[in-house]
């Protein structure tokens, strides 16, 4: 939810055109090159899921899981899709109360060709439906991440029942926190944007920063994971058998893929073709490239040896870390970002884990929550025009409004305290309901020969 | 006749194949197989989790030779498929008592 873009050359041509205030100047259009670049941009965030998720997490289970794993995220994404059109895209972004939205649009009602969403610049705006498709594939991605902290033991229907519920009462209250708000035509003077700030999302009215879905996606997904992971117990004979990822080849095809698709999820995020989304594109690049090289860098001085899975493992880390703050932060900053994501995650899942002990199967907190936490509170950080963000722009000010970091710092840890308290707890309660309702993890022996054969009948290599 | 029995490294399974065809052995059966011996294994990391790889994958070869080609076949596949390293695998000699040859049921060494 970036708020900087100048407005300078609408005001010209209103000013030659004789129109004096900026409302009139504001008259709604929809911007061709935009809505090309977010259709695109849904595309990608798309890919990230299926296949670049499915893949990144397929390969680092064994074997006999892959299917599971690659079934796990691609109804995951499909199921995500229908209820996101039946009542999610209503309950995340209509006007309600500060923690859910309304059902005002529940199956897309009254929503047409004609139908515009407001973008990040005054008059600016895209079709409605492109909005709700992009919005669609975050909703899809989320509860996806979550599958890796408990993958190779749980029950396909379980994993399906705990997504519907957390979906509904994590997900969406979260998205509606962070991104709900009435869009920038409603900021005309001070008193009005007063009345629009009173409709916005709960941690959209304390401040917190999260450009494209640090706390919404990452933290969110990642605590769900750690619930689950403490919750659901380890996987039979880890740390005793010999439990390596099946095709590091296979996780490389998804980490790239996400790397790429990520240029969707980040730079869509702006919902323009602009400057600024160049911006966001440098950014987003450099901090991954950055975290690539830092996982690396400490692996190979720490354990000798640098590895392929710390590569990817690296690179989705700081990608994770730039999400919130790729809008506000400069290159440099997202270089900075970048660096300690891709340390302070390698140190998350090669020591803090083992220290705690729980079996987070493919690090979905190690790598998304903890990175999640970084960026967000990063973000306070980079964003400071001091150290060559952009600073966050007064839409009633039109102008970029002044910075302090601690300010800031404290609202961005509004969001991941909530993001933590919030997600957690749901998860915790939606866990315990699918596990009195119909179990979590597969039998022993199932989990022994696999899921592949025992929950989907098939086998991932009939070579 | 013998059964010789050969563990080697898996990339000196050609020339293996091809030092005994020179020699006039006329076929060979390879299974991949994995163990250990004095090379024992090596470690794997991923994402910090150390895992200790004890077998290692190895190329066996089974031969039946007449007892006047023993030597020979011996001496050619310790002569290619050394490396000098350790991990280099072991050749086992076994009596053989029959041999038949399923199409035209001969046995005895007109099988070999």
């Amino acid at each position: 939810m970036k708020r900087l873009l100048s407005i300078s050359v609408l005001l010209a041509i209103a000013a030659y055109a004789g129109v004096c205030s900026a409302e009139e100047v504001a008259a709604p259009t929809v911007n061709k090159g935009d809505t090309a670049w977010v259709i695109v941009a849904t595309l990608l965030v798309a890919l990230m899921v299926i296949p670049g998720l499915a893949l990144f997490y397929g390969g680092m289970v064994r074997a006999k899981n892959m299917l599971s794993v690659l079934m796990q995220v691609f109804v995951i994404f499909s199921l995500m899709a229908i209820l996101w059109a039946l009542y999610g895209y209503s309950v995340a972004f209509t006007e309600g109360g500060a923690f859910f939205g309304g059902f005002s649009k529940a199956f897309l009602k009254g929503v047409t060709p004609e139908s515009m969403a407001a973008t990040f610049s005054k008059g600016v705006y895209i079709p409605e439906y492109i909005y709700i498709a992009f919005q669609l594939t975050f909703a899809a991605i989320t509860p996806a991440l979550i599958v890796g902290a408990f993958a190779e033991r749980v029950k396909f229907s379980a994993v399906l029942l705990f997504t519907i519920i957390w979906f509904s009462f994590a997900y969406l209250p979260m998205a509606h926190m962070v991104w709900y708000w009435a869009g920038p035509d409603a900021y005309t003077d001070a008193a009005a944007g007063e009345k629009a700030a009173a409709t916005a999302g709960f941690l959209f009215q304390k401040g917190a920063l999260d450009f494209a879905g640090g706390t919404v996606v990452h933290i969110n997904a990642g605590i769900a994971g750690l619930v689950g992971c403490l919750l659901i117990g380890k996987r039979i004979g880890y740390k005793k058998e010999f439990i390596a990822p099946h095709s590091v080849t296979m996780n490389m095809i998804g980490a790239s893929l996400l790397w790429i698709g990520w240029f969707g999820f980040n730079v869509g995020s702006n919902l323009e073709a602009n400057g600024l989304a160049a911006l966001v594109f440098v950014n987003t690049l450099l901090a991954a490239a950055a975290a690539t090289l830092a996982w690396v860098g400490a692996e190979w001085v720490i354990r000798g040896k640098p590895s392929m899975l710390g590569a990817t493992s690296g690179a989705i880390a700081g990608l994770v870390a730039i999400t919130p703050a790729c809008g506000w932060a400069g290159p440099m900053g997202s270089i900075m970002l970048g660096l300690v994501a891709g340390a302070v995650c390698f140190w998350a899942v090669t020591s803090l884990k083992h220290v705690l002990g729980y079996d987070d199967s493919l690090d979905a907190f190690g790598v998304h929550g903890i990175g999640g936490i970084i960026g967000a509170l990063g973000t306070a950080v980079v964003a400071n025009p001091a150290l060559g963000g952009t600073g966050v722009w007064d839409y009633v000010a039109n102008a970029v409004a002044e910075y302090d970091t601690f300010t800031q710092f404290c609202s961005q840890a509004w969001g991941v305290g909530i993001a933590l308290i919030w997600s957690g707890g749901v998860s915790f309660v939606a866990f315990k309901i699918v596990d009195l309702a119909i179990g979590l993890r597969v039998s022993e022996a199932d989990e022994r020969q696999g899921l592949d054969v025992t929950e989907h009948g098939e086998t991932a290599y009939n070579l | 006749m013998k059964l010789i029995t050969a563990v080697v490294k898996p990339f000196k399974l050609d020339d293996v194949r091809e030092a005994l065809s020179e020699i006039g052995v006329s076929g060979v059966t390879v299974t991949e197989v994995k163990g250990f011996g004095r090379q024992k294994g090596h470690t794997e990391l991923y994402r910090g989790a150390e895992y200790v790889v004890d077998f290692l994958p190895k190329a066996k070869v089974e031969v039946a030779v007449p007892d006047g080609l023993l030597e020979q076949a011996v001496e050619a596949i310790v002569k290619v498929a050394n490396t000098g390293k350790i991990g280099d695998g072991k050749i086992f000699v076994t009596d053989l008592e029959q041999v038949v040859r399923i199409r035209t049921g001969e046995s005895g060494e007109e099988a070999l």
